[in-house]
């Protein structure tokens, strides 16, 4: 066995091009050189290959896409119009799902089809802007907590008397002093979203800024603006995307909540919250439960798929899941 | 360890001056008719204006705040005005602290226990079977809204185990499903970070030295791995705090426990200012002895926290 290696490797080469000189190429010197890694395709790539997020993503754009063009499709009806029986005179209540009402009609004649897509409209609405104001304010108090070091102890006794009130409560209290309305909402909401990112921002800048990399950046005398754009925020974005998309459930949750308390939307605006609430007083009659079911499932795709969604790209995102 | 103790004690303190301040102030923003029982139109000015000089509510806001300062400290919180008239407070809250008291100890062991238990279990099984299932419920309480599940846990798991739907303080079986509700958004974070932790710790290179030592798996596990995973985990005891209030509010409400937070939500819908201030207080004064126990706590477990810096990153 030995002797049969040894004589394989002993062989002589015939091959007499390997041993010729190189010319010198500048184009292969090049491409040495260089990597070919670019963030965002490796990003695209790595989620790609998550199938569920994909397949969970192409439904979300069908699905906000809908919300938004449905009050324009033909033979829809208007989420607040109480429906009347042309006959008797009455209003179509508490209609099974049919033919005409396709998710049925509520306690009072309105069609559940058009509210359910009006709410999901109005919740995802409040959880965008939400979900905005979250990214620049949170980013931008985040920066500053984390780049000025003299404003760092301020900013944290701010944050610490803040964090340390429940959210519920600190919401309840908001909400509760102001009238209901979408304003309102989305005010409350703001005033409490914005917390986490700049914790969060503020933790990453304090940590990335002072790594050897980025001080060695600066003694080769890298402008600030390619630091920021190349070494920060590949950090930062992936975490900033994945707490936008997280906090798309938590702001359709809150409103849920605050709804059943009785601080939520005003009744003549379907959001979810209400249609949910609308459900759960008439949830004790069986045959009308369909009222609180459709609107719960809407919800609940809505906000698993965010989630997933959202650490889905996380994963996609880190530069450390990259090679 | 004193000194760090004392320090961050009075740093609360000041806290709960601010946030006391500050509840106050956005209280007084209200319109004043939720000063009145429901006559608010029958009164004539005059009188109106009377009812409100005897709660003290034309004087400027810091003559206000003073004397409620003053009337914090002998104790007295106002009247409520609409959900039980003329009453004290305290004296209607009193009777509610045992039961949101007991429920949060139920619901906090609760979620610690079978979170921590859950964790090592998937852990111990990552990647296989077990481990997708709790994953799963992982990633369903963390996504679905606690008001949308909880609601739905309450209609159907009544209905299928026969328990009760709302509770009554005389019979043992309709503690269950209120005190299992309120430990399932615990559970579950308690879960994801001890899995993570011991998944962390099975990686490191000590854990090869004492395979090769010759240790069993058990030892490991429980002599390694367990113990430097109880570390971090320290840090989302006060944070568990804060959940286990947020979610007794709305249980409390859902069984109809006469505990605070069903009343909260009670009196917040009937407008009762004053017990909604007291309320909210309460809540808030809560929340951040909780966090400031939390903190003692990952203090004693963790020789390694940095006792003596100040301020800043926390």
């Amino acid at each position: 066995m030995t002797s049969r290696k040894k004589e394989q490797i002993v062989q002589p080469i015939e091959d007499q091009a390997l041993f010729t000189f190189a010319q010198y190429d500048p184009e292969a010197a090049e491409r040495v050189g260089y990597s070919g890694y670019s963030y965002w395709g490796s990003t695209v790539r790595i989620f790609l290959k998550n199938k569920t997020a994909v397949f969970l993503l192409i439904m979300m754009m069908l699905l906000i896409a809908f919300t938004i063009i449905q009050p324009y499709l033909p033979n829809q009806k208007h989420p607040n119009k109480i429906h009347i029986d042309p006959e008797t005179g009455y209003q179509l209540r508490n209609q099974r799902p049919n033919e005409e009402f396709w998710f049925g009609t509520n306690v009072i004649g309105q069609d559940l089809w058009a509210r359910i897509w009006s709410g999901t409209r109005t919740s995802l609405l409040i959880a965008i802007i939400v979900g905005i104001w979250e990214i620049f304010f949170g980013i931008f108090i985040g920066a500053i907590w984390g780049y000025v070091r003299q404003l760092d102890a301020l900013i944290t006794e701010i944050y610490n008397v803040i964090n340390n009130v429940p959210t519920t409560i600190l919401l309840m209290l908001l909400t509760y002093i102001m009238r209901p309305s979408f304003k309102t909402m989305v005010v409350a909401m703001c005033a409490t979203g914005w917390l986490g990112m700049a914790r969060f921002v503020r933790n990453q800048i304090v940590i990335i800024r002072d790594q050897e990399y980025n001080l060695a950046s600066r003694c080769l005398g890298t402008p600030t603006s390619r630091i920021i754009t190349k070494n920060l925020l590949p950090y930062l974005v992936s975490v900033i995307v994945m707490r936008i998309a997280l906090s798309i459930p938590g702001t359709i949750g809150w409103e849920v909540f605050l709804t059943y308390i009785g601080l939520g939307l005003p009744v003549d605006t379907p959001s979810l919250g209400n249609l949910l609430n609308e459900g759960r007083q008439v949830m004790m009659a069986r045959s009308l439960r369909y009222q609180l079911i459709f609107p719960a499932i809407v919800l609940s795709v809505i906000t698993i798929s965010f989630y997933v969604l959202g650490n889905a790209f996380a994963d996609a995102s880190d530069p450390r899941n990259h090679y | 360890m004193v000194k760090y103790s004392l320090r961050r004690f009075f740093q609360s303190i000041i806290t709960v001056f601010i946030v006391v301040t500050l509840v106050f102030l956005l209280m007084r923003l209200l319109p004043v008719e939720g000063y009145f029982a429901d006559s608010y139109d029958k009164l004539t000015p005059e009188q109106r204006e009377a009812i409100l000089r005897k709660f003290g509510l034309l004087d400027p806001w810091y003559v206000q705040l003073k004397n409620f300062y003053v009337s914090i400290f002998q104790g007295d919180l106002g009247h409520s005005i609409i959900y039980r008239p003329d009453v004290p407070v305290l004296e209607i809250i009193k009777l509610k602290i045992p039961y949101s008291f007991s429920f949060g100890i139920a619901a906090m062991v609760l979620s610690l226990t079978v979170g921590l238990a859950m964790g090592i279990h998937m852990a111990r099984e990552k990647g296989r079977f077990w481990d997708r299932v709790w994953s799963t419920y992982i990633v369903f309480i963390n996504a679905v809204p606690s008001a949308v599940y909880l609601l739905f846990i309450q209609l159907y798991i009544t209905y299928l185990t026969k328990l009760p739907m709302l509770f009554d303080k005389d019979s043992f079986i309709s503690w269950i499903l209120p005190a299992i509700s309120m430990s399932l958004g615990g559970t579950a974070g308690y879960a994801m970070w001890m899995r993570r932790y011991m998944v962390d710790q099975l990686n490191k290179d000590y854990i090869r030295l004492a395979r090769a030592k010759g240790m069993s798996n058990k030892q490991i596990m429980v002599k390694h791995v367990m113990r430097n995973a109880f570390v971090p985990m320290a840090q989302y005891l006060p944070a568990s705090v804060l959940f286990t209030i947020s979610g007794s509010i709305y249980i409390e409400s859902l069984y109809s426990i006469p505990g605070m937070g069903g009343l909260l939500v009670d009196v917040i819908q009937r407008q009762d200012n004053p017990l909604v201030q007291t309320l909210v207080l309460i809540y808030s004064v809560l929340g951040i002895f909780g966090l400031f126990l939390g903190d003692i706590l990952m203090a004693v477990f963790d020789p390694r926290i940095r006792l003596e810096k100040s301020g800043g990153a926390r």
